[in-house]
């Protein structure tokens, strides 16, 4: 039987205010416990909330750049359950006409060479508070109640069921992040808790219309997690399906420990939520002009970017992904490029092999990155112009890296004496001693020994310790040993 | 729509509230009269009238992002019954 995986997702962003949601109370991460819980978070009584203009514009923003309708009036509700870190007894949130109404986000999905792109509708975006925080650690026998992220502003993000793998659920989840972080409304921190993934899933046979039951993943904090959470899920309800037994409807909790999923709860017990509109807040009326405003302000979008770098630097289509994963990287990439436009394949290539691979190996951020980008651009003009060759250009990389010589490519390239010997002439010398010094290789290739001739390369590019341009050196010894 | 004593118990659960059968049956009462009054209500017409979700016609007015509230923690807290190392403390939840 052929089964095919059908995944949704909810995705709580957590908003880049600097006050929350209903309370001019800070946001900041870290804090001493309950020293950011005003009277609003903490729900004395009596007071009221007000709400945050930045979270709206932020949501308003989120929905322009995903071509979702911004709903006006747009109504807050009353969520109803109990939780001691939920001290008002409700949540403040959206269910009927949520800020974001619809739009789509593009992604794409596989490596280098098997990409292909989809697109994902959204169902909506809204504006919620998000809850406090219980410690369960032993508190004289007692829970601990950390109030300070009551009142965080989150948008929380629903997607249609349009994936079918768990490669498509994280090409989502990535291609929203980055989306996020690009329009500035979330810093994407997932170690934070500022960027969390409910999963969906469920599955039917291959070609069946009608859904399968669903179960719904909660609190999937990275991307690994993601995809290894829906493989476990929908492995574990095929099983169940082909042994002729059905699948409950509930909520289940990812153990990364065990790399497994389990009931949290089901739907017997599932919270009736009891929604309705929340009499302290009037409806949000949301103007064309503040629209018409947030969208001026709009940066390019991630997916404006990548075609552009596609038609105009002639960059592939994963290239271009790779590049447009954040501002910062775009920026970083265009840089180099501008003072390199003729080599934009080189400085695409050195920026998502070195330059990455070293900032990851580093756990640093490219805007932390000690390479410039015009530094880059003077390191690969070398490289183009054959002053050296790609292999020396990593050990100059690396000495930029370590900030030698201001990070200067040439003045680096000069103190090591690094440059490529292209007078032939020494060349050509270099070689003869070669060989005549080795007669045995000499003979062995001229009867079709190949193993032959790569040693004597290699003896030729030892003796010019690298300099030698080695397609010149290949050049050179085929003719000698021909001649 | 009629309320039933089963909806009365199962909203009294839901809202954390201990009922007896006897004010579970009062309830019911009470509750069967506001229903009945929402039922006169629903008879008329209101196919020309936009849903409005709040009894004001106002729009919601909105502050500025801007951090007004200082650490008020310590007189928060010395109402509370239980605190330690600045956490409230409740009886112990695990869901």
């Amino acid at each position: 039987m052929q089964w095919e995986i059908v995944i949704g997702l909810e995705v709580h962003t957590q908003l880049s205010t600097q006050s929350k949601i209903f309370s001019g109370a800070p946001t900041r991460f870290g804090a001493a416990p309950n020293a950011q819980a005003c009277a609003v978070d903490i729900a004395l009584p009596g007071v009221l909330p007000v709400l945050n203009h930045g979270a709206v514009e932020r949501a308003i923003r989120f929905g322009l750049s995903v071509g979702a309708k911004i709903n006006s009036p747009s109504i807050f509700a009353r969520k109803n359950y109990f939780y001691p870190d939920l001290p008002k007894g409700y949540q403040i949130s959206q269910y009927e006409l949520p800020v974001v109404a619809g739009g789509s986000v593009k992604i794409q999905v596989g490596g280098a060479g098997n990409q292909y792109e989809k697109t994902i509708r959204l169902t909506r975006a809204h504006l919620e508070e998000d809850a406090g925080k219980s410690l369960h650690e032993d508190f004289q026998g007692m829970t601990g109640i950390d109030l300070n992220r009551a009142g965080t502003p989150l948008l929380e993000i629903v997607s249609e069921p349009d994936m079918r793998s768990s490669d498509e659920a994280v090409a989502f989840a990535k291609s929203l992040h980055s989306l996020v972080r690009w329009i500035d409304i979330c810093d994407g921190n997932m170690q934070e808790g500022s960027f969390r993934c409910d999963a969906n899933v469920s599955v039917r046979l291959l070609g069946s219309d009608r859904l399968g039951t669903r179960c719904e993943i909660k609190n999937l904090n990275s991307f690994r997690f993601l995809e290894k959470a829906i493989n476990y899920e929908a492995r574990r309800q095929i099983e169940i399906l082909e042994d002729g037994g059905t699948i409950r409807q509930e909520t289940r909790l990812y153990d990364s420990d065990k790399n497994e999923t389990r009931t949290m709860r089901s739907k017997e017990d599932a919270q009736d939520y009891r929604y309705f509109p929340d009499p302290d807040l009037l409806p949000l009326a949301i103007s064309e002009d503040w629209i018409n405003h947030v969208r001026t302000m709009l940066p390019q979008l991630p997916e404006v970017r990548r075609s552009n770098y596609i038609t105009e630097y002639g960059l592939s289509s994963y290239d271009a992904g790779v590049l447009t994963s954040s501002k910062e990287m775009a920026s970083y990439f265009e840089r180099t490029v501008e003072l390199l436009p003729a080599q934009a394949k080189l400085c695409a290539n050195w920026i998502m092999s070195e330059v990455n691979g070293r900032l990851h190996k580093e756990s640093l951020d490219i805007a932390q990155c000690p390479v410039t980008p015009a530094q880059l651009s003077l390191l690969l003009l070398r490289v183009s112009d054959g002053t050296i060759s790609g292999k020396t250009a990593k050990d100059v990389f690396d000495a930029m890296w370590r900030i030698e010589c201001n990070g200067d490519a040439d003045l680096i390239i000069e103190s090591k004496g690094l440059k490529q010997i292209s007078d032939m002439s020494e060349i050509e010398k270099l070689i003869d001693d070669i060989l005549a010094a080795n007669p045995q290789q000499v003979s062995d290739y001229h009867s079709g020994k190949e193993k032959a001739f790569n040693s004597l390369v290699g003896q030729a590019m030892k003796a010019t310790k690298g300099k030698a341009n080695p397609s010149q050196v290949n050049d050179l010894l085929k003719k000698k040993l021909a001649g | 729509m009629s309320l039933t004593l089963d909806d009365i118990k199962r909203v009294a659960n839901l809202a954390c509230i201990e009922t007896s059968e006897t004010e579970a049956t009062n309830a019911l009462i009470h509750l069967s009269d506001i229903f009945n009054l929402i039922e006169q209500m629903q008879a008329v017409d209101t196919s020309s009238v936009n849903p409005m979700s709040h009894s004001q016609d106002l729009v919601q007015r909105l502050r500025d992002d801007m951090v007004t509230e200082s650490d008020q923690r310590e007189l928060f807290q010395s109402i509370a019954p239980k605190t330690d190392s600045g956490l409230y403390l409740v009886p112990k939840v695990l869901e």
